[in-house]
């Protein structure tokens, strides 16, 4: 034995250092491990959003081409005025005398067997409580109170100012959430954690109540029984999907429709009017700002106080005094012509035929990111003639074509921008908002935050403005303000401050895309005025998932929502993988692969860091396209009888589609006849740019028609395509068919419109 | 042969572009320098701390900004990739680092043991950082790690 003690220490120290240099070796694994995982969060982000916006662009689009249809289709023939007609029109849209006159839910009566929550008016604290007790146990409330209900809520916000002025003086403290999108379950969570609304707790609800969701309905009668209950501390704000043009996209309408079949139009009908007449904006002490989506450097307080916001009944259509004026000259030449008339649609309610959205010019945006450096800069708006002119000459262009090859009678040339030729059915017509007022709204609820310095139109949702830090500091200074609230973005955490902590976004729908997929917030502000912020997750499937088990769902859903994307585009992508194979060896590089697919779906995310995940057959850097388009085909294709190009062009456009047949089915019954379903679709495939022939639209339509009885269910079609199984897995009481996606159990669902 | 080197690093650089707009949350060509860590080790680099600090000390401006520019980012991303420098550690080597911690080759770590290395020795994990750990690799039923096992899966998630 050597001398003891140095040989200890020696191996001491050589342990020690082992120990050192191995926990640091395991250090630096895991951290990078960790890093991987935050990347893959974000990128699953991004995918999230780039879906959702790319959504939003398309529902603009889709108004474009009814305002377009509106102005310049002339039925040839009775069979197409028919359709027409049938397409267009309903009831006139009820002035405000009719609304008192009609006491619709009077008649309604409620039978013996009806379980569900009663309710009586005046409303009481007790009738507010036990309607949150009802929908929390899942029952429905009955027609008759939610006309009620509805007729109530309308009488009461007609009253209020556009800007509610609200003082902690009253109630300490002021509790600020922000969009809920029909998640039942954090409104509930809220009221669970944070109290029930009170004397002594007063609550901003800002925007975005309905849509997406599968309990928008209850979400809204719990809200508006509250603010007739309490009606100084209760306050709401409309946000960008208080709009009925909206709802027909995103869901809302649906919801009514199923939940109330005998009654959902009238209910519908009357939301439009409460909507509308819903504040624009809340001031707290004259402090603090709350709108649903932010400002520009044109937001005026002053005139948003003053203008008749119930004018403005959707923020996605607009129409001038001077242009009706016009329209009204017009009409009076073309009522002498023998021209067809054209009914007024129903869905464009203040009954004139618009312009396109004046955010329209130049190449469609690509994606958030790329849209950054889009100038159109809202400062020096373009006249009303330019605008009209341009947006008119690029459409006018591509439908043209469209309407020839669809075999309709081509436009005639020049044309006054605007020569509707139409009668107007609606001579007590309802006065119209200017041009500004109807902007300034439409700024205030469709807004975004950005980080560079100015103000550029917010191509990527088709409205509103990016507004930069220089913005907010310029308005709350102008107003001696303190704090702007807003929502209208889901964030991860549920919140997020910028522009200096002068700006909070809050948004309390959590897991809004998927189980796990971010926080929900809201945010209370004592006298002080100090923002003190509550998260949470309403699932509690969420807490006992690790961070990777987290990622890794949420990150399944994403992809899901993506390879779908990619079918509904693969001719695109075939075609442009084929120019980049100039060899003809049936093969591409991974980086041609990338660029390929993004300059088809142009998303702007990053491909090369995704494509581990959407590519499993890559050999080396090289992959074989066709089959791996073939294998992206066999996990979407379940009908070997419809023709794929087809089956993918009605993929790609389902949301609009179903948009469209929710249109044709003016009755709302649910059915459409086989004819109507051929003609739509052959308008809307000439419009589209799709080459189809009849046969193959007829074989569609037939082989649609599961039960042969010449209609088609609009749940046959949906069923076709797989839509209600995703609209169920938000739920299964949208559609009334078994949910059968099993991977999305929770609330929310992946980001696709 | 000239292009095929061209080829490489083209590709390259559209990676790092990529992991780098990931982060760049105002499309204004920067990124947060905390976020730096995140995007080097996406892009298959496997630094330790000090190696990191001393990368981030090479991309970031004379007067730290606290923000990372990619016009300096790109050239030194590129030659830490076309080097390979910062390889990422094998599973065998992983598996004997545990093992060096388990001198008496019980096949575990405890809860405990884990948190002393991890917190006292190397480069020490933040608080944070060691409750995340936790909570994804300690068995609840025996409060220990079992390396082995635990190394196998995760491996699987990292390809």
């Amino acid at each position: 034995m050597g001398s003891g003690t140095s040989t200890q220490h020696h191996f001491a120290f050589q342990n020690a250092e082992k120990a050192f240099k191995a926990a640091a070796l395991i250090q630096r694994w895991y951290r990078r491990y960790v890093a991987r995982l935050e990347m893959r969060r974000r990128c699953t982000w991004s995918i999230f959003q780039s879906i959702e916006y790319a959504g939003q662009q398309d529902q603009v689009k889709l108004h474009d081409f009814f305002s377009y249809l509106v102005d310049h289709f002339t039925p040839s023939s009775h069979n197409e005025r028919d359709f027409l007609n049938r397409m267009f029109t309903e009831e006139r849209f009820p002035q405000d005398s009719e609304m008192d006159k009609c006491s619709d839910y009077e008649c309604i009566e409620v039978p013996d067997t009806y379980t569900g929550p009663h309710l009586s008016f005046p409303l009481l604290p007790g009738h507010a409580t036990a309607l949150v007790e009802a929908f929390r146990l899942k029952q429905q409330l009955h027609a008759r109170y939610v006309l009620n209900l509805l007729y109530e809520t309308r009488k009461h916000l007609a009253q209020l100012p556009n800007i509610t002025r609200v003082s902690t003086c009253y109630s300490e403290e002021i509790t600020v959430c922000g969009d809920l999108h029909g998640q039942l379950d954090d409104l509930i969570f809220i009221f669970y954690k944070n109290g029930l609304p009170s004397p002594e707790r007063a609550y901003v609800f800002n925007g975005d109540f309905v849509d997406r969701g599968k309990d928008s309905v209850e979400i809204l009668m719990i809200l508006f029984a509250f603010m007739l209950v309490y009606p100084k501390e209760f306050h709401l704000n409309r946000g960008n999907h208080e709009d009925h043009m909206v709802n027909l996209r995103y869901g809302f309408t649906k919801e009514v429709m199923y939940k109330y079949k005998i009654h959902g139009k009238k209910i519908l009908r009357t939301l439009q009017d409460v909507f509308r007449w819903l504040p624009l904006a809340t001031v707290i002490d004259e402090k603090v700002l709350i709108l649903h989506g932010g400002v520009s450097d044109r937001t005026d307080l002053e005139l948003l106080a003053k203008l008749d916001r119930h004018k403005i009944v959707s923020t996605m259509r607009y129409t001038t005094r001077k242009e009706s004026e016009k329209q009204a000259e017009a009409k009076k030449k073309d009522d002498q012509a023998s021209c067809a008339q054209r009914p007024t649609p129903w869905f464009l309610p203040q009954s004139r035929s618009l312009p396109s959205s004046p955010f329209h010019l130049g190449p469609v945006p690509k994606s958030p990111k790329a849209n950054r450096s889009c100038s159109i800069p809202c400062s020096s708006p373009l006249t009303r003639q330019e605008l009209s002119r341009q947006v008119r000459r690029s459409v006018d262009l591509e439908l043209e074509r469209c309407w020839r090859q669809a075999g309709f009678p081509a436009v005639g040339e020049t044309e006054e921008p605007l020569s509707p030729v139409y009668k107007d059915l609606d001579t007590g017509e309802l006065p119209t908002a200017t041009r500004e007022e109807w902007r300034q709204v439409v700024d205030i609820l469709w807004s975004d935050p950005m980080a560079q310095e100015g103000c550029k139109a917010n191509a990527v949702r088709g409205g509103g403005c990016y507004f930069g830090p220089d913005v907010t500091e310029a308005l709350l200074q102008k107003y001696n303000l303190q704090l702007l609230i807003r929502s209208h973005e889901c964030k991860p955490e549920g919140y997020e401050f910028c522009h200096n902590r002068k700006v909070l976004t809050i948004f309390s729908a959590s897991n809004y895309y998927e189980v796990g997929s971010n926080r929900g917030a809201y945010v209370k502000l004592g006298p002080a005025l100090t923002p003190h912020i509550v998260q949470y997750q309403a699932n509690k499937a969420t807490h006992m998932l690790t961070m990777r088990q987290r990622i890794s769902r949420v990150e399944q859903s994403a992809l899901k929502a993506l390879r779908e994307k990619l079918f509904a585009h693969s001719s695109d992508l075939l075609s442009e993988f084929k120019k980049r194979d100039t060899e003809k060896t049936g093969l591409i590089s991974l980086g041609d692969w990338a660029a390929a697919l993004e300059s088809v779906l142009r998303l702007g995310l990053p491909w090369r860091m995704l494509r581990p995940q959407l590519v499993s057959s890559a050999v080396g850097n090289t992959l074989e396209y066709k089959s791996w388009l073939e294998n992206l085909a066999k996990e979407q294709l379940s009908r070997e009888n419809i023709q794929s190009s087809l089956l993918e062009t009605l993929y790609r456009n389902r949301s609009n589609l179903e948009t469209i047949f929710r249109i044709i089915d003016s009755d709302r019954s649910g059915f459409i006849s086989l004819d109507e379903f051929r003609q739509t679709w052959k308008l809307f495939s000439s419009h589209m740019n799709v080459d189809i022939t009849d046969d193959c639209i007829c074989d569609l339509a037939r082989s649609i028609d599961f039960n042969k009885d010449g209609h088609i269910d609009i749940n046959e079609f949906l069923e076709a395509f797989r839509l209600v199984e995703r609209s169920c897995s938000k739920g299964s009481a949208s559609d009334g068919l078994p949910g059968t996606d099993a991977a999305s159990s929770g609330p929310g669902r992946p980001g696709a419109p | 042969m000239a292009d095929d080197r061209e080829g490489t690093v083209a590709e390259l650089q559209k990676k790092i572009k990529e992991a780098f707009e990931v982060f760049d949350r105002e499309s204004n060509n920067t990124v947060d320098v905390r976020e730096i860590g995140t995007i080097v080790r996406s892009l298959g680099c496997c630094p330790s701390e000090g190696e990191l600090h001393d990368l981030i000390a090479e991309v970031e401006e004379e007067e730290p900004t606290g923000y990372i520019r990619y016009e300096k980012f790109l050239p030194v991303m590129t030659k830490v990739l076309q080097e390979k420098r910062y390889r990422p550690i094998p599973e065998d080597v992983l598996l004997r680092a545990f093992e060096a911690l388990d001198p008496a080759k019980r096949g575990f770590l405890t809860k405990e043991e884990l948190i002393k290395y991890m917190t006292e020795e190397g480069e020490p994990f933040s608080q944070e950082e060691m409750e995340e750990m936790l909570a994804a690799t300690i068995d609840p039923e025996t409060n220990a790690i079992h390396y082995k096992d635990y190394i196998t899966t995760m491996m699987i998630d990292d390809s």
